[in-house]
């Protein structure tokens, strides 16, 4: 085995070990008190973790093209549900089915070629610049401006942003060659481990409400706790990245707070939308985004900081 | 071999229907038992019955017959294949002029011989701004003349915009399809009170604060 796949096995193993002890504390604590809906909730997110364990744990085993198809169907999937709340009228059905059709496989086909020149600029120049044409050629005027930029926002953040994930196995880091799909376990690990810890210091201690109007959940001590320890988290991972303890916990730190801030913008969009969930991926717990909100915000930072400081490309 | 190659063609179909819409069932007013039911629905596309046939268990799907008009499905072969093979439709001439038999009394053998079905009282899909339109009588006929049988409101949300009527290449939206409580005709019960109360009762069903266009 090669220095990637012991650590991965490490990781995948740690991973188990994780969720089979907060399987264990939420089946405990449902048979304690009841199915209360907090724990409901709770039991909801686990068993949506270990889907997501296993998926990308899939993923990682078919290597590079499991990972491209696998982030390519979730841009499917949150696409799906974020057009669904978007301004549309029948003169936007060729901008969209083309942002479905076309754009979005093109993206992912750029990344899976490697060509860095174009999947950076692809969406936000010529999706940019083309879907408004599709959509003012049909001669409906009405609300256009509102069209076109939700349309585009759209793609930005779950097909764009999403791609990133899958453009990390591009870089090239002297002295980490071959060992790329383990910087995606560790973006996607802290950052989901982030939303976990904050929501948990904020049920144990939450007191002060960072943005009331935007999301009732997020608190000052769950923001702070969970960042602490998520980037405690990530410093302690080092070892399966090409950064130093210090520049993990850096590193770690700032997906945290981006992640955390894509929360809150996307708490600000549902609201205005008048819905609690994006989706009904698993009924009446939500959709793809309200799972991948944080890593979409993350994901273009996490890659840029790497490429910047570290890669050769 | 058809039998094989229908419900192959069924299971890519259902596939297909989840694939785009993600379509969710909300069992709000009755739940997926094997009773003997009319499910009537509100009609924007030609997928309507589909979605429906594809959120209900399969034990239901296999008993669960769609009333669609023959000059549409029996158009081509394929049409044909999939009407009738694939989804066992009972097919109903909706031309007055040309056709040979009854519309009512085919929906009503379908009835005798214990299916249920999926219809749509509009008759004609909606085109209008009007979530929904006035009923047909048919749905009246089906519940004087078979008592005995539930008729259960089913409100499809969002495919009109899934795929508009002339669009070849549908946009993926999620949409649900919510089941509302089964009715039937009370004893002296008038044509049209029964007919605006069934309307009322799936209009009752449709999700408020939708439509942001």
């Amino acid at each position: 085995m090669t220095g990637a796949d012991t650590h991965l096995v490490w990781l995948l193993l740690g991973v188990l070990g994780l969720l089979t002890v907060a399987t264990a504390i939420g089946e405990g604590l449902k048979r304690r008190n009841g199915p209360t809906p907090t724990i409901e909730n709770l039991n909801a997110r686990i068993y949506a973790w270990w889907a997501m364990a296993a998926l990308l744990g899939i993923a990682f085993l078919a290597g590079r093209a499991g990972v491209v198809l696998l982030f390519a169907l979730c841009s499917f999937a949150a696409l799906r549900e974020f057009i669904t709340l978007t301004t549309r009228r029948a003169a936007d059905h060729w901008a969209i089915a083309t942002a479905f059709f076309a754009i979005l496989p093109a993206q992912y086909w750029l990344i899976w070629t490697d060509w860095y020149g174009l999947y950076s600029i692809f969406i936000p120049v010529y999706a940019f610049l083309l879907l408004p044409v599709l959509a003012v050629l049909q001669g409906d005027t009405r609300n256009i401006l509102v069209r076109m930029s939700e349309t585009q926002w759209a793609l930005m953040i779950c097909v764009y942003c999403a791609s990133h994930v899958p453009a990390l196995l591009t870089l090239q880091i002297p002295g980490y060659e071959g060992r790329n799909i383990l910087l995606i376990a560790f973006l996607v690990i802290v950052v989901q481990l982030s939303d976990v810890l904050q929501y948990t210091w904020g049920k144990l201690l939450g007191r002060h409400k960072v943005a009331p109007a935007l999301s009732p959940s997020k608190t000052w001590e769950g923001l702070i706790g969970g960042a602490a320890s998520a980037t405690l988290v990530g410093a302690a991972l080092w070892w399966i990245t090409p950064f130093s303890p210090l520049q993990a916990a850096a590193m770690s730190a700032a997906m945290t707070l981006a992640g955390f801030l894509g929360g809150l913008v996307m708490s600000a969009i549902k609201r205005d939308r008048g819905v609690k969930d994006w989706g009904h991926l698993i009924a009446g717990h939500g959709g793809f985004l309200d799972r991948l909100d944080s890593v979409l915000f993350s994901a273009p930072i996490f890659f840029h900081l790497t490429r910047y400081f570290w890669s050769t490309v | 071999m058809r039998p094989l190659l229908a419900s192959l063609t069924g299971g890519a179909i259902l596939l297909f229907a989840r694939f785009i819409t993600a379509v969710r069932a909300i069992w709000e007013g009755v739940g997926p038992e094997p009773v003997q039911r009319v499910y009537f629905a509100n009609h924007t596309s030609n997928g309507d019955f589909i979605l429906v046939w594809t959120v209900l268990p399969p034990a239901l799907r296999r008993t669960t017959r769609p009333v669609a008009g023959s000059d549409y499905w029996l158009a081509s072969g394929l049409k044909s294949f999939i009407g009738r093979d694939v989804f066992n439709a009972v097919l109903i001439d909706r031309r007055k002029e040309a056709r040979s038999e009854d519309p009512m009394e085919t929906i009503l053998a379908a009835i005798d011989e214990g299916a249920s079905l999926i219809i749509f009282p509009e008759g004609t899909r909606n085109m209008t701004e009007d979530p929904l339109l006035p009923f047909k009588s048919g749905i009246y006929n089906i519940a004087e003349k078979r008592p005995g049988v539930d008729l259960v409101p089913v409100w499809i949300e969002n495919l009109n915009s899934v795929m508009p009527k002339g669009k070849v290449i549908p946009i993926p939206l999620l949409c649900t399809v919510t089941f509302g409580a089964a009715m039937r005709r009370e004893a002296g019960e008038t044509r049209e009170t029964f007919l605006a109360r069934a309307r009322a009762a799936l209009l009752a069903l449709k999700p408020v604060g939708e439509d942001p266009a």
